[in-house]
C-alpha cells in the first residue's frame, strides 16, 4: 500500500493539567488512527517532557473562572489553593475513568508519535537533555515546520 | 456469508476516551486480516467515535449493538 498517511502537526505550549491533556488525548488517538504524528513542545510545554514530571502537573485555580469551586477568585491565589484544585480535578478525572497522562504519553510513543523537544526552551530553562526522558528528539523551529508544512491538522495548543 | 466468528474480545468497559479507541488499535494489530474483534464499552461517545476510527483506518464495523449501556461492536481488520 503506498498510500500516503494523514499528518497531525501539535504544538504543545502548557503544562498545567487543562493543556497537557489535550495535545497527548489527540496525538495517541491520531496514532491509533494511523496518522503520522509529531509534538512540538516548547515553552511551558517543554515540562511534559520532562522525566518524572507529567504526573505532578497542576491546576491553579486563579483565573478558572469555569472550575467548579465554591470560592471567590481572590481566594483562588492563596498558598494551598493550587494543590486543593488540583487535587479536586484529579479526584474528578479519576471518577470519570479518564487516563493518566502517563499512560497517554506511553501510549503515544508506543503508537510512534514523535515528541521533540524544543532547543531555545532547554537553553532558556537551563533543562539538560538527561533530564528529559530518552524518547523524544531535540529540535528547533525548522524541524517542526518541515513536517507541519505537509501536515492535514496542525494545532498550536 | 459464513457466520462470523469472534478472533478475540476486547473489555473497554469504564474506559474514557480514548482509551477504548487506542486499545482498539492495539487489539486489531494483534489479529489476523479477515479475522473478527469484538469490542465492550460503556463510552457513550464511542458509537461516533468508532464510526471515524473505521473512516479512517479502514477496518470495517461489521456489527453494532447496544444493551444497557454497554456498546457492543464487531469490527473485522480489513488490512
Amino acid at each position: 500500500m503506498s498510500e500516503k498517511k494523514k499528518r497531525l502537526a501539535i504544538i504543545a505550549s502548557k503544562a498545567d493539567i487543562p493543556g497537557a491533556y489535550p495535545p497527548l488525548i489527540l496525538a495517541s488517538t491520531a496514532a491509533a488512527m494511523d496518522y503520522e504524528v509529531k509534538i512540538f513542545f516548547t515553552f511551558f510545554g517543554l515540562n511534559m517532557l520532562k522525566k518524572n514530571k507529567l504526573n505532578k502537573l497542576k491546576i491553579t485555580p486563579a483565573g478558572e473562572t469555569a472550575m467548579p469551586m465554591p470560592i471567590p477568585q481572590v481566594v483562588g491565589m492563596l498558598p494551598g489553593m493550587t494543590g486543593m484544585a488540583t487535587m479536586m480535578m484529579k479526584s474528578w478525572m479519576k471518577g470519570a475513568n479518564v487516563a493518566k497522562l502517563q499512560e497517554l504519553m506511553d501510549l503515544s510513543i508506543e503508537a510512534g508519535v514523535e515528541m521533540i523537544a524544543c532547543q531555545m526552551t532547554m537553553d532558556v530553562m537551563k533543562f539538560k537533555r538527561k533530564q528529559l526522558i530518552d524518547e523524544c528528539v531535540v529540535g528547533g523551529a525548522a524541524t517542526f515546520l518541515e513536517f507541519a508544512s505537509e501536515a492535514d491538522i496542525t494545532l498550536y495548543i | 456469508m459464513s457466520e462470523i466468528k469472534i478472533s478475540k474480545t476486547l473489555d473497554a468497559k469504564n474506559l474514557s476516551c480514548p482509551l477504548p479507541i487506542l486499545k482498539t488499535k492495539k487489539a486489531i494489530d494483534s489479529i489476523e486480516i479477515g479475522e473478527f474483534l469484538e469490542v465492550l464499552a460503556t463510552d457513550p461517545g464511542s458509537a461516533t467515535d468508532f464510526e471515524a476510527w473505521s473512516k479512517s483506518t479502514g477496518h470495517e464495523i461489521a456489527a453494532q449493538s447496544e444493551v444497557g449501556g454497554v456498546y457492543r461492536y464487531v469490527i473485522k481488520k480489513t488490512k
